[in-house]
């Protein structure tokens, strides 16, 4: 019966070492199971003559409830010592970061996944220009009243070769014609500079520009090219839009453009009601300012658009006032900030 | 530009109401910006009879009216001294909204007896500010008819907005034109005058510009004896008052008029105060000008000014001047109509701040032709209105040439505007605009185009997008079809090129990493710029919104600085910020870099019960600037870490990353004490800045496959050493030489500890080196491992003269 005492130590060794309730019930099943060493012994008495059976039989069985009973002892004793390793799972986890994006940088990825969709690639340009591109070559030529509507920041320097900080991205549109070869179909966002501040003016704000110069692009194109916009960025599928005669320099027809709202008691909603809200300036190239860039008007034309993106982050998620956007106070970026996974998409949604 | 509907409908026959008026402006690009409409203010207050006016029983100065509103007759308490018996006055019935309080009126008893409604005073309707007494109304005024109606307050006064090329529109009768073209109603042609001279002017006129002769091209004037000057008529009162002009008497009303009517300013002198001839000059630098605003000015010499022998007496199509103004005693006028150069007109107004009616037409370029005709009309009004009698003109100039044709194409209609409209259509369209059609095909074009004749009033219509322009805004915009964008793949391309992709990554990136996105002025202020190697001549602002936003920054680091101790004063210690934008080294396109810049002031958190958090230091800001880095593309094996950094860091506790020795990728480290204590921003505050822009672009790649992975199968052998080498020994050194000591075997080389002081004396550090062998052939034997454990020893002693340290 050596056999059996030796695997008794060792069965015995193996359930006292198990340290949780898994290892246990595998010592178990190797001990006890339909397979297990003991329950193999029990299988093979049957060979055995009836007196050898009678005898080993009662030692096997002994063993099988040493082990059952030992078994269950440690499962007990496992028990308690986990019962004592008990936590609170109440208390916080660890501290984490809690980076955000501003809306500013979220909502320029909004607008650039939009307009990706409708085969626009970005464009950039300096914020500090000569007054070349942020005037002249846009048709606005010194004492232009338009000009004085700019309200524009100029560096110190002598009078004339002076640079000024660009009015509008549309000086963007000058560089990208003169540096490559149409068509064109350019998105450019970037930062704009006006002498202004107040309640909705900052003296630093944010624009998008738009340009598409082709052979036979016409302010139809334009109109539907702004409505996909407008539908897909303010998530209304039947938001409305108008276009009203006005007058850029640059831009010949040129349009400011409404989109439907209501603002019945004071509050102000997007895409219903008979209210129009005006949020941008659109126009077909001024020749001018394509022969200025070395494009013959007589084969190419197209359209430009100019729309504050600060603006459109506030009427989207509703941040009531623009000055906040520059204070970088920690509350105001928590509340309005986005996270990094908040990656907008068209296929995926914009905004959630 | 204000105007009212009834004057509007002497210029357009038209039945259209202001909504119907203001909605054509709008479509034909003539914003409306408000609508006042006072009859529906001021719709429930009516024409009242006081009957009878009898003391209040209870109170002194209160009376117990019988007022009859024409349907009924109600008892009204009253307060007014004024109120009694007979008179007519203005009454709101119960139920009213006061003008002026906003309040709704009640039936109530005022000191016991009951009062219905009330009679109004001028202020209580918001149409003054006289409250003394009730409005007392002329006895034949109908009992129960509007009291707007009876007070000629029943018209609409529409303000729209002017762009700058519509000069035209800042006259009533332009506007008129416009909306006529659009359908509204037809057009009331200007009646021709002439008022034939009965003596020559004693006055002449002369243009004494010399080489400026553009500065005033025309000048034409009148003299008319014998005038009446004094209040001008009601209607014309009432006009002016209805968009916010003072009537003054009435040659100044008559001028004002014509403003507003023809966008054709004029101007009176008292003839009796002007000596000699009025010619138009430059001023004389110095010269001085008592204007009719009260000012005085002192000219510099540029300035068009209107001049006898004796003096300046008015700036040119800016403002007149006090000492040759008409009065109530004026008996002798002298008119002027003439032209003033835009620019010059506007250099002027800019220069002494003066915002006239006058400055803002002619900077805009009032009509040439209607020098003339404005005069005869202005001639003929001030007759109707003041009596008197007119001279001859006196002329000095001429009308300049105007006139221009342009080629049009009715089809560009539709390529250009995408509107679909016929070539009849178009003509009629530009007819009613004033322009003239000839259907004949210019014959000095190629191309088969009508002849267009631009009007003397246009002077923005310079080609044919101009045309198509006018075409298309009379017709209306409504009337474009949205055409989709059509785009030349089925699937879109990218919009981005790998730069500007990664651009957009880092932000996500840095923001995953716990920082908060700021973005912050592209100026500071001058002290601030200075400590960040800024603040140079080209880079400051000329006109700053003020004073601590004037100049470019040259790092985005003070701001965000400027930002923490902000946020710290609001009681949040602990933040972590970044930007990523512009900076500026200098005023040339190519000076301007992006660069992705943040800080971590205060603590690495909140306090939690697990472990207390720490004070940031200069790794934290490291792992940001790596983790960034590794982000970009940039080999973290390629990268030199070097000490030191910027003058803003400390120079102790601050690193740059290289790319080589001249591309400097990153800084990091701690802010320099005296640029915290020059910015009173308290530590401990870690920054860094990375230079976007100089990490080397992505390269093309031909396939994004990533090789086959070679995992080996055979078990790495960790080994760790310990070295004792001079306290100034780089990390980075040891780490490299250990590297190197077996390239194929050695697959990372780490450092886990550093220690100092103790045992192993000043000056000295021991630094805990664990490497880690990858065998890829077979399991390495003990012998093996020695034999590189020796290789990493010698290296490492070789390199930065180390000692194992036993």
């Amino acid at each position: 019966m050596q056999d059996l005492n030796s695997l008794e130590t060792e069965l015995l060794a193996a359930v006292g070492s198990a340290q949780d309730l898994a290892a246990l019930d595998a010592v178990r099943v190797a001990a006890l199971g339909k397979k297990g060493s003991v329950t193999e012994l029990l299988k093979g008495l049957g060979a055995l003559s009836p007196d050898e059976r009678r005898g080993a039989g009662a030692a096997i069985n002994l063993l099988k409830d040493k082990i059952g009973g030992a078994i269950d002892a440690r499962k007990a004793a496992l028990d308690a010592r986990l019962a004592s390793e008990r936590i609170d799972v109440t208390l916080p986890a660890r501290p984490e970061g809690e980076g955000r994006l501003h809306p500013v940088s979220q909502v320029m990825d909004e607008i650039l996944a939009i307009f990706a969709e409708m085969g626009f690639t970005l464009a950039e340009g300096p914020d500090i220009e000569d007054d070349w591109h942020n005037f002249t070559a846009l048709n606005i030529p010194p004492e232009h009243p338009a000009r004085q509507m700019h309200d524009t920041f100029y560096l110190e320097g002598e009078e004339g070769t002076r640079k000024v900080l660009r009015t509008h991205t549309s000086p963007v549109q000058i560089r990208s014609m003169m540096a490559g070869k149409p068509p064109f179909r350019l998105i450019v966002p970037g930062r704009t500079y006006r002498s202004d501040s107040d309640q909705t003016h900052t003296p630093m704000f944010h624009q998008v520009e738009g340009l598409v110069i082709d052979r036979n692009i016409h302010m139809g194109h334009l109109k539907g090219c702004l409505l996909e916009f407008v539908r897909a960025f303010f998530e209304i599928d039947d938001l409305k839009i108008r276009l009203r005669p006005s007058h850029f320099p640059f831009t010949e027809p040129s349009a400011e453009v409404d989109i439907g709202c209501s603002r019945q008691g004071g509050e102000l909603k997007i895409g219903a009601g008979s209210d129009w809200l005006e949020i941008l300036g659109c126009g077909m190239v001024h020749p001018k300012v394509l022969q200025n860039c070395g494009l013959d008007p007589a084969e190419w034309q197209g359209f430009a658009f100019g729309m504050g993106i600060d603006r459109i982050a506030m009427l989207k998620y509703g941040i009531p006032d623009l000055r906040a956007f520059f204070d970088s106070d920690l509350r105001w970026l928590r509340h309005y900030g986005f996270g990094a996974l908040d990656v907008p998409t068209v296929a995926a949604g914009l905004a959630r | 530009m204000k105007f009212t509907l009834g004057w509007l409908k002497q210029h357009l026959d038209t039945g259209a109401d202001a909504d119907a008026v203001s909605e054509k402006l709008t479509a034909v690009g003539l914003e409306v910006e408000g609508v006042t409409d006072r009859a529906r203010d001021l719709a429930p207050f009516i024409v009242a009879h006081v009957r009878e006016a009898s003391r209040h029983p209870n109170a002194d100065k209160l009376q117990v009216c019988m007022v009859d509103t024409g349907t009924e007759v109600l008892q009204v308490v009253c307060g007014a001294p004024n109120a009694r018996a007979g008179m007519k006055g203005v009454f709101a019935p119960s139920g009213t909204t006061i003008p002026a309080t906003g309040l709704v009126l009640k039936t109530a008893a005022i000191r016991g007896v009951e009062s219905n409604g009330m009679l109004c005073s001028e202020r209580e309707l918001g149409l003054g500010t006289d409250h003394n007494g009730i409005i007392e109304l002329a006895d034949d005024a109908p009992i129960g008819a509007p009291f707007a109606q009876v007070m000629g307050l029943d018209d609409p006064v529409i303000e729209i907005a002017i762009t700058p090329n519509r000069q035209d529109c800042l006259g009533v009768h332009g506007v008129a034109r416009d909306l006529a073209a659009a359908g509204l109603g037809t057009l009331k042609p200007l009646k021709p005058v002439t008022v034939p001279g009965r003596f020559k002017s004693p006055i002449g006129v002369a243009l004494g510009l010399g080489d400026d002769a553009a500065a005033c091209p025309l000048f034409v004037g009148r003299h008319v004896r014998g005038v009446k000057n004094g209040p001008s008529p009601a209607w014309l009162q009432d006009k002016l008052k209805a968009i916010g002009l003072r009537p003054i008497s009435t040659l100044v009303d008559i001028t004002n008029w014509f403003t507003f009517d023809r966008a054709r300013p004029l101007h009176v002198f008292d003839a009796d105060k002007v000596s000699g001839t009025i010619r138009a000059r430059l001023a004389q630098p110095g010269e001085k000008l008592l204007a009719l605003n009260g000012n005085e000015y002192t000219l510099t010499g540029d300035e068009t000014v209107i001049a006898d022998d004796s003096a300046a007496l008015g700036l040119g199509g800016v403002i007149g001047g006090e000492s040759t103004g008409v009065s109530d005693g004026t008996v002798n006028v002298f008119i002027e109509a003439a032209l003033f150069d835009p620019i010059r007109t506007a250099r002027t107004g800019r220069r002494h701040g003066i915002d006239s009616d006058a400055r803002y037409r002619f900077e805009r370029g009032v009509d040439p032709e209607a020098v003339f005709s404005g005069m005869e009309a202005a001639t003929q009004m001030v007759l109707d209105l003041c009596g008197g009698e007119a001279s001859e003109l006196v002329v000095a100039g001429d009308v300049p040439e105007w006139k221009r044709d342009i080629p049009f194409r009715p089809e560009r209609v539709q390529a250009l505007a995408g509107l679909a409209i016929d070539e009849s259509e178009a003509t009629k369209i530009l007819q009613a605009l004033g322009f003239q059609v000839d259907a004949d095909a210019m014959d000095y074009i190629k191309i088969p185009a009508l002849k267009v004749s631009v009007p003397s009033w246009r002077r923005d219509v310079h080609g044919e997008a101009d045309l198509v322009e006018e075409v298309a805004r009379i017709k209306g915009f409504d009337a474009i079809p949205a055409v989709p964008l059509t785009r030349d793949t089925v699937v879109a391309r990218p919009a981005v090129t790998p730069e500007q992709a990664r651009r957009a990554r880092a932000k996500r990136l840095l923001a995953d990493r716990g920082l908060m996105e700021c973005v912050t002025w592209s100026f500071l202020p001058r002290s601030h710029a200075e400590l960040f190697g800024g603040g140079q001549v080209a880079l400051r602002l000329a006109n700053p919104i003020s004073a601590d936003l004037d100049t470019m920054r040259p790092s985005m680091l003070p701001n965000l600085i400027a930002a923490a101790g902000r946020n710290a004063d609001r009681g949040f210690g602990s933040v972590a910020l970044f930007e990523v934008g512009p900076q500026y080294a200098g005023d040339a396109p190519e000076d301007q870099a992006l660069v992705a810049a943040g800080l971590r002031r205060g603590q690495t958190g909140a306090r939690h019960w697990t472990a207390a958090p720490r004070d940031v230091d200069a790794f934290d800001v490291k792992g940001d600037v790596m983790a960034l880095l590794a982000d970009l593309g940039v080999p973290a094996d390629k990268v030199q870490v070097v000490s030191g950094a910027a003058d803003w860091y400390h120079p102790g506790r601050s690193g740059t990353v290289q790319l080589g020795p001249k591309t400097i990728l990153a800084r990091f480290g701690d802010i320099h004490p005296r640029v915290l204590a020059a910015m009173d921003v308290k530590g401990p505050l870690v920054a860094f800045e990375v230079f976007l822009d100089a990490v080397p672009k992505a390269k093309a790649k031909t396939s994004r496959s990533r090789g086959t992975l070679r995992a080996s199968d055979l078990p790495a052998v960790e080994r760790d050493f310990a070295f004792v080498v001079d306290a100034s020994v780089a990390a980075g050194d040891l780490v490299r030489a250990a590297r190197g000591a077996d390239k194929l075997l050695i697959e990372d080389a780490r450092v886990f500890d550093v220690f100092a002081g103790g045992s192993l004396g000043e000056g000295r550090k021991s630094l805990a080196l664990s490497i880690r062998l990858q065998p890829t052939e077979r399991t390495l034997t003990d012998d093996e491992i020695a034999a590189v454990a020796q290789k990493v020893i010698a290296a490492v002693t070789k390199a930065t003269g180390a000692a194992l340290r036993s």
